[in-house]
């Protein structure tokens, strides 16, 4: 494609927006006294913060880049990574798991584990977290250093150094509450960034309308019914009749069930932030203040690409070429911004997309030194020394926490092959997780033995499946059957991913029950009051006005949520 | 109290809205032909304008009515 050139006007918003960002980490410096400020906020956050703070951390650069990506490539099914893989899962965690989180005062989800289970699901949990937010901070400043460089012609070395210091200076000048306020303001900066590029866009395209109707050809084109890349749910009665590849089944209980609650109601990336907050009730509305924006992303970053598709069908050729023949997707958003956005908007649209690479990469790195310091440091390393001590291994633990980001991010450059392969094991680890919390929080019998094994199990599950299956398009090796036989082929990628989510939470779950009943239970009701459901006095939250109700802020969200998939059914 | 976040917020957009709106006066309608021919930086700026001075004044409502600051619901 064309580079895109940035004028002194674009380049000034650029540098006024790491002005503020650090500007942020220094005012909050003098806040930071003890460890649990700088990792935890103080626990002093209030719900809408929190809330989009939450929402934010999650919305990388990769989401933006990819959601649009998806969007050219499958349509408006895309959002069903929103409206079935993340509101019922984040309603889940703030209304029925949030409880236990929070009202453990657990300082990380490791620590709840080992609260709830013993050492050795703990420390299963705390090293292998500890590593993939490395490697994925490293790989997504990876994918941001190569597009920056593909389209605005900068220096791959440059970005990725310019990236990592300024995210680096602010977490290590304010901690947790830096990361927290600046993806506050990410958080608006990124919606008022590609907000206009949406408008404009369904502007020329003709409406929603006219998008449906230059969809149309690009269904057909490729096979499918006229409504594919428009309808999100009329073309999943069967895997062949929708681009995706994906039948209602395996999306619902892949996606929607094990693959968004393992995510969403597990990892601490996000579930931090709602750990910050200022009390039990702010903790359990975070999730749900953020399902209110999260509902509406598609529009923001789905939204781009199907314009860009629909364009790049009948308007001659608007997204580049790869070497495939196929368009390039990721550059979507890219070439939105260059076709819509005259110099001064370019200069938003890019400090948008920037803010979105930074929040994630914050989000990361803050979740690492928490789980570093308090479930691996103070656990293994040096138990029982002063706060002040752990208040200066958290601030270490950012800078090589960041400085082994980059190094993941060289990596990335070089060995794209072992990259692919670590990112397939750490999908392998994610997958049992759910089944294992679910059975902590709600069944008191669950023990020790049961979740750590159930966990292994449910992870070899994950390889084996993988290892014997195979996409149809593909050959053996990364993508599946590296076991040596192909016992059953999938139609994409996608569905053979999320049924490998299945197999393995089914297999964690009934593992992890089996062990239990089986083994000894360690754990006295009095040490797991507050950390299993059955033992834990119920939250009454009749005094609150009904809108700061978490129950019933639930039902509106999901009620809001089913709207949507009925109107773009 | 903390640094109540809506004061940096307010401040960023209202610079960012008063930026783009100044170069949308200034550059006219000359390089909005890719924006089909609206005079996006000016409309848009004045939106960010509107969102940053709305943010300011929550932020200071709040700082004057005690307390203020990061408790601010």
């Amino acid at each position: 494609m064309q580079q895109i050139h940035l004028g002194p006007i674009d380049y000034a918003l650029l540098i006024l927006y790491f002005v503020f960002v650090l500007g942020i980490g220094w005012v909050l410096r003098r806040f930071v006294r003890s460890s649990d400020d700088f990792f935890l906020s103080g626990r002093s956050i209030p719900a809408w913060i929190a809330g989009l703070a939450f929402i934010s951390a999650n919305l990388g650069a990769q989401e933006v880049i990819g959601m649009a990506a998806s969007g050219a490539k499958y349509g408006i099914m895309t959002s069903h990574f929103y409206w079935v893989g993340a509101i019922p899962a984040m309603v889940f965690v703030g209304i029925f798991m949030m409880p236990f989180y929070y009202g453990s005062r657990a300082r990380s989800v490791p620590e709840y584990l080992k609260l709830r289970f013993d050492e050795k699901t703990r420390g299963f949990n705390a090293i292998t977290f500890a590593v993939m937010t490395v490697f994925s901070s490293g790989i997504s400043m990876y994918a941001l250093a190569k597009l920056l460089e593909l389209v605005l012609g900068w220096n791959f070395h440059a970005s990725v150094v310019l990236s990592a210091a300024v995210v680096l200076i602010y977490i290590f000048l304010g901690g947790l509450t830096s990361a927290i306020y600046n993806e506050v303001l990410q958080f608006f900066l990124i919606v008022l960034g590609f907000l206009p590029l949406v408008l404009l866009g369904l502007k020329d395209v003709g409406g929603w309308d006219g998008l449906v109707a230059k969809l149309q050809p690009v269904a057909t084109n490729a096979g499918f019914a006229p409504g594919a890349w428009s309808d999100s749910w009329q073309h999943m009665t069967s895997p062949t009749s929708n681009p995706m590849g994906v039948e209602w089944f395996g999306m619902v209980m892949g996606l929607g069930f094990v693959l968004s609650f393992g995510y969403w109601c597990t990892d601490f990336l996000v579930v931090q932030r709602a750990m910050a907050a200022d009390s039990m009730t702010a903790a359990r509305r975070t999730p749900l203040i953020a399902a209110l924006p999260k509902m509406l992303f598609p529009g923001l970053v789905i939204l781009p690409g199907m314009i860009a598709i629909a364009l790049h069908g009948t308007g001659g050729g608007l997204l580049p070429i790869g070497a495939d023949g196929t368009p390039n997707y990721n550059l979507a958003v890219p070439v939105m911004l260059a076709h819509y956005f005259p110099s001064g908007m370019l200069g938003l649209g890019l400090t948008a997309l920037m803010a979105s690479f930074m929040s994630g990469m914050a989000g990361n790195v803050t979740a690492f030194n928490t789980v570093w310091t308090y479930d691996i440091y103070q656990s293994y390393v040096r138990p029982g020394q002063s706060d002040r001590h752990y208040l200066w291994m958290g601030h270490m633990a950012t800078v090589f926490g960041i400085g082994a980001s980059v190094a993941a991010a060289y990596a990335a450059t070089r060995f794209n092959n072992i990259m692919d392969m670590l990112q397939l094991v750490f999908a392998f680890v994610n997958a049992p997780l759910f089944a294992t919390f679910l059975l902590g929080m709600f069944w008191r019998r669950a023990t020790g033995h049961g979740a750590f094994f159930g966990l292994l199990l449910g992870t070899a599950a994950a390889a084996i499946h993988h290892g014997l299956a195979l996409p149809q398009t593909a050959v053996p090796g990364l993508k599946g059957a590296f076991l040596g036989a192909v016992l059953h082929t999938y139609p994409s990628e996608m569905a053979q991913n999320f049924w490998t989510a299945i197999y393995a939470w089914t297999t964690c779950f009934v593992a992890t029950i089996v062990i239990s009943l089986l083994t000894r239970r360690k754990k006295s009701d009095d040490e797991l009051r507050g950390l299993v459901y059955a033992l834990t006095p119920r939250l009454k939250d009749g005094d609150l006005p009904w809108y700061r109700q978490p129950a019933a802020l639930g039902v509106v969200v999901l009620g809001l949520t089913l709207v949507l998939n009925l109107i773009f059914w | 109290m903390k640094l109540d976040v809506r004061l940096p917020i307010g401040l960023m957009f209202a610079l960012f809205g008063a930026i783009l709106a100044g170069y949308g006066l200034a550059a006219g309608d000359a390089i909005s032909d890719r924006s089909l021919g609206i005079n996006v930086n000016l409309w848009w700026g004045v939106v960010l304008l509107a969102f940053g001075l709305a943010m300011l004044a929550l932020a200071i409502r709040a700082a004057r009515s005690g307390g203020g600051g990061a408790s601010a619901r």
